[in-house]
């Protein structure tokens, strides 16, 4: 595979981009800035090779599908940034971590392993044994930031996150 | 599996698993660099077919869950992430 390095222009073009969605919806970037540059690079080589910005940090096996929970924000990064104060690859940090009261320390992978992703069902589907006879409408939730919404289909994109409607699963 | 080979001490056989786009996994390759001991490394996201899956095949029997960086000491001690205490304690560093 022949990748073509992204110009230093480019990925500062992104890690601003980022940096200023992050902090629009409550997010915060690491603010070390040549980590976060590496990071952002690690991103557009895999939007070249792949289409898309996979977690650097991960294996992406290049079929959307299968990549879809490691899409950044990666399915994962809400619960890393409560339970250890950073993403696994740890562009997003938390506010202790942002203020320096809190030092950055290894994320443990959360994303389910190989061979559990392997027995895993994909696609939306309705949770089993629910009665849905007396709502309205499906509920479908956002996997990114866990955003609700009661209406046909999922939104086209999340309202609060960005994230597209391909991340969100039927919650009830 | 094609390993990249770096010259330096001996401090028993050091394989690293490792993604090139991986920040981490760069923190741990210039570790043992500056820890100056002899290494092999494997991008496994450069790797395509039969050579990515055999070298996953290889990583899941230290680290079932295929993650990197994963460091593996003598074919039995792994280091799963960029640990530089465990690593240097590990190498007797």
């Amino acid at each position: 595979m022949t990748d073509i390095e992204p110009s230093p222009e480019e990925v500062e073009v992104l890690r601003q981009q980022l940096g200023d969605e992050a902090e629009e919806m409550g997010y915060h970037l690491n603010p070390d800035i040549g980590f976060t540059r590496n990071l952002v690079r690690g991103l557009l080589l895999n939007e070249g090779r792949y289409g898309y910005h996979s977690c650097p940090c991960r294996l992406a096996s290049g079929e959307r599908d299968d990549d879809l929970d490691i899409i950044c924000p990666c399915d994962y990064r809400d619960q890393d940034l409560n339970d250890y104060a950073a993403c696994y690859c740890a562009l997003y940090v938390s506010d202790e971590v942002l203020s320096g009261e809190r030092d950055l320390s290894p994320v443990p992978e959360r994303r389910p392993s190989p061979d559990e992703r392997e027995k895993t069902v994909k696609g939306f589907s309705a949770p089993a044994g629910e009665s849905l006879s007396s709502l309205t409408y499906p509920v479908w939730r956002c996997k990114v930031c866990g955003y609700l919404a009661a209406r046909d289909d999922p939104p086209g994109v999340c309202p609060i996150c960005k994230a597209k409607a391909e991340r969100f699963e039927r919650f009830i | 599996m094609v390993l990249e080979r770096v010259g330096g001490e001996d401090r028993g056989k050091i394989t690293l698993y490792a993604l090139s786009t991986c920040v981490w996994c760069n923190k741990t390759k210039k570790l043992l660099a500056d820890l100056g001991v002899e290494y092999s490394y494997v991008y496994v996201d450069l790797l395509k077919g039969e050579d990515r899956k055999s070298a996953l095949d290889e990583l899941k029997q230290h680290n079932p869950k295929a993650t990197f960086p994963t460091t593996v000491i003598d074919d039995g001690k792994c280091i799963i992430g960029f640990k530089e205490k465990e690593i240097k304690e590990a190498l007797r560093l």
